[in-house]
């Protein structure tokens, strides 16, 4: 198997894998994990209260997608920047060898 | 590829599938940062200080190579990006419930654990800052799980499974593996600090893992082959670098 067809079932992993629990479950509403973590600490000790609050307070998941998603916009747009940038550099000087 | 082994491949892809969407059941989960507030306070100070020495030489081994070797600045900000992105991504699971990678196996396996621990430790500063998402009285416990704990594991499983020959198995061991520790050291911290009124820290423990461990297995899989992909990417374009940084070493 080549090089480029392992890519390809790297990414075809990655797919099912990611994409794979919401075609086997559909419609149910996924819960996000902190917000169990805290329930089960709430259940099991509910004396405990937490003694600081967040700097920003959570401003619902409006504002929480778009932070979100600018995080990972962020982050993905620098990694192809600097793939991009290999990439080009490692294929001009493959272009000068010759 | 031998054809053997090409049929081998195809029919452990095919298995583990089918496995893993047998495995759908649904409960909930706990896992990832621990929020603002939810450690008691001398667990937050403990945990801040043992996180601490670990950030402190990160920095210095960061200094030390953007100094030495300049021209590396970009891959670190692409190891650092690497986490960046996986830890905005709240991927679904199996369990119906989300969780997301760590990314820091890709970095603690280029530059070495520590200075993942400075790159882990700015993507957890952002999050607890401005995403609301982990906290700062709690962001020595998360950087103990998310941003030592995890690279050191992944450097360790490296150098040791480069003995054994392949390379994309190294790596994606490395960064499955790291990303489950990640987990499971959030699941002692928090059974530390609130260990079960019956049965103590064990039972805690044991409730916590028990919980999220099946929800992490697929992502954590996925964090092994995406961070495969980007070194093959790298190998193929980076080669430069790589070799720069004697990752092939550890014989």
């Amino acid at each position: 198997m080549s090089k480029l067809s392992s890519n390809w079932l790297l990414m075809g992993g990655i797919l099912v894998l990611a994409l794979g629990p919401l075609l086997v479950l559909q419609g149910r509403e996924f819960g996000a994990t902190d917000g169990h973590f805290i329930t089960a600490i709430e259940t099991d000790h509910p004396d405990y209260k937490p003694w600081v609050e967040p700097v920003i307070k959570d401003s619902g998941p409006e504002v929480q997608t778009f932070l979100f998603a600018a995080q990972a916009g962020i982050g993905a747009g620098v990694m192809g920047y600097i793939l991009g940038l290999y990439k080009g550099r490692s294929e001009r000087r493959e272009r000068d060898e010759h | 590829m031998k054809t053997r082994y090409r049929k081998w491949l195809s029919l452990g892809v095919m298995a583990s599938l089918s496995c893993y969407i047998l495995l759908g059941s649904a409960t909930p989960v706990y896992a990832m940062h621990i929020a603002e507030g939810f450690l008691p306070v001398q667990w937050a100070i403990f945990w801040w200080a043992v996180s601490l020495p670990f950030f402190l030489v990160g920095l210095r081994s960061l200094t030390h190579i953007t100094q030495q070797k300049p021209e590396l600045k970009l891959l670190l900000a692409l190891a650092g990006a690497f986490t960046f992105v996986l830890s905005a991504l709240k991927i679904p699971s199996v369990t119906g419930s989300c969780s997301h990678p760590t990314g820091t196996g890709l970095g603690a396996v280029l530059f070495g654990p520590s200075v993942m621990s400075v790159l882990g430790g700015l993507v957890l500063l952002f999050q607890a800052v401005l995403l609301a998402h982990g906290g700062l009285t709690t962001l020595g416990a998360n950087m103990f799980s998310m941003a030592i704990v995890g690279p050191f594991m992944a450097y360790g499983i490296y150098h040791l499974m480069l003995r054994f020959g392949n390379q994309a198995v190294a790596i994606f061991l490395a960064a499955t593996l790291s990303d489950l520790i990640t987990y499971l050291t959030t699941a002692v911290q928090l059974s530390l600090a609130f260990p079960a009124l019956q049965g103590g820290f064990l039972a805690s423990l044991f409730k916590f893992v028990g919980i999220f461990a099946i929800t992490q297995v697929p992502l954590a899989l996925c964090e092994g082959l995406l961070t495969v992909l980007v070194w093959n990417w790298l190998q193929k374009h980076g080669k430069q670098e790589l070799q720069m940084l004697n990752v092939f070493e550890g014989h």
